[in-house]
């Protein structure tokens, strides 16, 4: 967390109007993104992980409303113009969603797209350049220089979302969000897709921030991870280290509830993620917590630091002298039913 | 011949396929149906041979396009098949018609992935999982539903069911709706269940209670059962025995334990490989097949896994379009004048799409054969360890043309290995 940081979030706050009252999905997220550097965001569906990324690129729904600040260079997007903030989105701050065929025009060929993404940024490229650049980021993607007149239809999933990141790519932004960007893809093309994120690392100078469910993915090609619970950034620190050590039962039950190839029993995290309306009071997974102490139903936990670079919010790493004397008993946890799940 | 691991003596075979065939035609354009032009057709299972033993759990494990859907869905009587048979207890569900099969459903349940599309957002949840009693009319007055329905929402753990019983699909969650779907499906007593990705659209966090509540209700009703993913992970977790399915086709079958220990096909052993870990101390693996999963309505010759396959050899079955990949894998590494340099050499690249053993490139105006036939010797000499070179017999050049020959390619049948079943020539004594 240095000042070599290229988007710097404090406090960010979103959150949407609903006929039950304001739903906030994000509730108070500190982050930075570093150049060159992938941060995977993970947590349940609902804990406000999609809201977060495209906060992050000032990007906010109808009838939803933001607060903190999100400093690009120094610039707080949120006090931009809706104009000011368009001219950075795609040279500074791309964005990859899910689905890559609702993202092409089904009627523009390939080269149409990268033709009409850098005239409008760049209004005095030559056909030549436009050329040139976008062929040479296809390539990076893998995808053959003879199919850059084809049409979208004509491409199969993998080369689609292949596509969508040269596209997110070839004005070399500052920062990409990827959201979910191999979650309708196959087993095989995925783990070509996040070879493919991994050495982004190495030949770009993009910082990526990437958003999945998938633990195994943070794990293989994030440098850090940011663990998402009801709104809140339970944790960040180093993926491996996270993964290897986690700090807050939310991330070692998670892990646990992971059913990958080396699973020998099933665990899983009883209750579902809270409704945002009416959060829990005090820290937000204390009903679902093994490890709840008295102080996690009664104050908000603080954010220390275990080890340098590694955040944890959590009251079993203290500070000590708050959890305050008896704060430490177990909590007597009221009883979740079987079905009460996501 | 495809062969298959014979029953263990004792345990009765529920189901039954063999050489099981489900095409699909393709409609083609409006022109071409008036002219009666063949659009060709898609063999979404393309001969497929299995049995599933009492109380068995069977994966069919695949990517997209491989045709486990389809193979799960005639296993229940939804799609006809163009050939082969489908035997549930001695009984082909092929020639049956709608009316016979339907005393049959009470014995065969399924369970489909998307729990939401499967309930009617209009019935409250008594009503859906009492639905198939009336249907079949298999309880006498009210009182009797009542008591079934909520001994099968004690029995998927929808506790207290008073608070789930009048609830409707849109106001449960993900993880109580395909609980809800296990109930209607367990209610008539089957015998077997076809879950098709029963919880690939759960959150992670439940996606381990559910698997947990399938276990439960296999041990508690003695099911058999059918289990449809992509998801290895939970194939693995979940079956007593694994078919891996690459377009169509079963690749491997086997026991759950041998497969993952030691799995037999490349394509098995690039599927393990890919699987997402959570594991820190793993590093990536490199060696992933090259593309996708090709398209269906025409199928790589010999072995379809082939032009991805790190191990292919000669007789897998080489042809043009393999050295067209080849060629635009090269220009993806090229600079832009060398690319271009080299694609001006062919007259047409789409010529290089054709079957057969023998390909015949033409060079474009003012070029020459030889000069195609130097590129490819350039490309060899560049990388001679591509599988692809395994499969050329010579390249030369007459009548004006760079003219490529091929090893024959065979297709490869499901063969026995050590516990089970293998189609891969890399274990067929024939080659070795």
């Amino acid at each position: 967390m240095t000042d070599e940081a290229v988007l710097r979030v404090r406090d960010l706050r979103v959150w949407y109007g609903t006929e039950r009252g304001p739903v906030r999905a994000v509730d108070g997220v500190d982050l930075a993104l570093v150049p060159g550097e992938t941060l995977g965001v993970v947590g349940e569906s609902g804990c406000g992980k999609s809201t977060l990324g495209r906060g992050l690129l000032g990007l906010l729904p109808e009838g939803a409303k933001a607060g903190g600040e999100v400093r690009f260079r120094g610039t707080d997007l949120f006090e931009l113009s809706g104009r000011a903030l368009r001219e950075l989105r795609g040279p500074e701050l791309g964005m990859i969603f899910q689905d890559p065929l609702t993202r092409l025009n089904p009627l523009w060929r390939v080269s149409e797209h990268f033709e009409e993404l850098l005239r409008t940024h760049c209004p005095d490229i030559s056909a030549e350049q436009i050329r040139h650049r976008s062929l040479a980021t296809l390539r990076r993607m893998g995808i053959p220089p003879t199919r850059y007149r084809n049409y979208p239809h004509e491409f199969s999933g993998g080369m689609r979302q292949r596509i969508m990141i040269a596209l997110g790519l070839v004005l070399n932004p500052a920062v990409l969000v990827a959201d979910e960007p191999t979650t309708s893809l196959d087993v095989l093309v995925e783990a070509q897709i996040i070879r493919l994120l991994a050495d982004l690392r190495r030949n770009f100078d993009t910082a990526l921030l990437l958003i999945t469910h998938n633990l195994g993915i943070v794990a293989e090609a994030c440098d850090r991870v940011a663990v998402m619970y009801a709104g809140h950034v339970v944790e960040t620190g180093d993926a491996r280290e996270v993964f290897a050590a986690p700090a807050h039962p939310y991330t070692r039950e998670l892990l646990r509830s992971t059913i990958s190839l080396s699973t020998t029993g099933l665990h899983y995290i009883p209750g579902a993620p809270p409704d945002l309306v009416d959060p829990p009071p005090a820290c937000r997974f204390h009903p679902r917590c093994p490890d709840a102490m008295q102080v996690c139903a009664t104050r908000d936990p603080v954010t220390v630091s275990p080890r340098p670079g590694h955040r944890v919010a959590c009251w079993l790493h203290g500070p000590a002298e708050q959890v305050g004397a008896g704060g430490d008993a177990p909590l007597v946890r009221e009883e979740i039913d079987v079905a009460d799940e996501a | 011949m495809p062969t298959r691991p014979e029953p263990a003596a004792g345990a009765a075979t529920v189901l039954d396929v063999a050489d099981l065939r489900v095409h699909f035609e393709l409609r083609g354009s409006f022109l071409g149906r008036l002219l009666g032009r063949d659009a060709g057709s898609v063999q979404a299972v393309d001969g497929v041979t299995l049995s599933l033993r009492h109380g068995e759990v069977l994966g069919l494990v695949g990517e997209s396009g491989s045709g486990k859907t389809t193979l799960g869905r005639a296993l229940l009587g939804l799609v006809r098949p163009t050939a082969g048979s489908v035997c549930y207890r001695g009984t082909d569900l092929a020639g049956l018609r709608q009316a016979q099969l339907r005393p049959l459903r009470q014995r065969i349940q399924m369970v489909f992935q998307d729990p939401g599309a499967a309930l009617n957002p209009a019935m409250d949840i008594e009503t859906a999982v009492g639905h198939p009693l009336r249907i079949h009319g298999l309880v006498r007055d009210r009182d009797e539903l009542r008591d079934r329905v909520h001994d099968a929402l004690r029995r998927v753990g929808l506790v207290p069911v008073e608070r789930f019983a009048s609830k409707y699909p849109a106001e449960l969650s993900g993880g109580q709706q395909q609980r809800a779907v296990l109930a209607r499906a367990i209610i008539l007593g089957p015998e077997l269940l076809v879950a098709d990705e029963p919880v690939s659209m759960l959150d992670m966090s439940v996606r381990a209670k559910i698997l947990e509540l399938m276990l439960d209700l296999r041990r508690d009703l003695d099911l058999s059962c059918v289990y449809i993913t992509h998801d290895l992970a939970t194939a693995k977790f979940f079956c007593d025995r694994v078919a891996i399915m690459y377009l169509g086709r079963i690749v491997e079958i086997g026991p759950t334990e041998r497969i993952f220990a030691d799995p037999a096909h490349p394509y098995t052993r690039a599927l393990l490989a890919a699987v997402p870990e959570p594991d820190p101390t793993r590093t990536l693996t490199r060696q992933l097949p090259r593309g996708e999963v090709p398209d269906g309505v025409d199928p790589p010759g010999g072995c379809s896994f082939h032009p991805r396959c790190p191990h292919a050899f000669a007789p897998c079955g080489w042809e043009g379009r393999d050295v067209r990949a080849l060629l635009e894998q090269r220009w993806t590494a090229l600079d832009e004048a060398d690319y271009a340099a080299e694609q001006a050499l062919f007259a047409d690249l789409a010529e290089l799409d054709v079957r057969g053993s023998r390909l015949r490139i033409r060079p474009a105006a003012s070029r020459s054969a030889e000069s195609i036939r130097a590129l490819l010797e350039q490309v060899r000499v560049g990388d001679p360890d591509e599988p692809l070179w395994r499969g050329v017999r010579q390249v030369s050049v007459a009548d004006g043309a760079c003219v490529v020959d091929f090893v024959e390619g065979v297709d490869p049948n499901l063969g026995p290995v050590d516990e089970g079943a293998v189609a891969c020539h890399l274990y067929d004594p024939a080659y070795r």
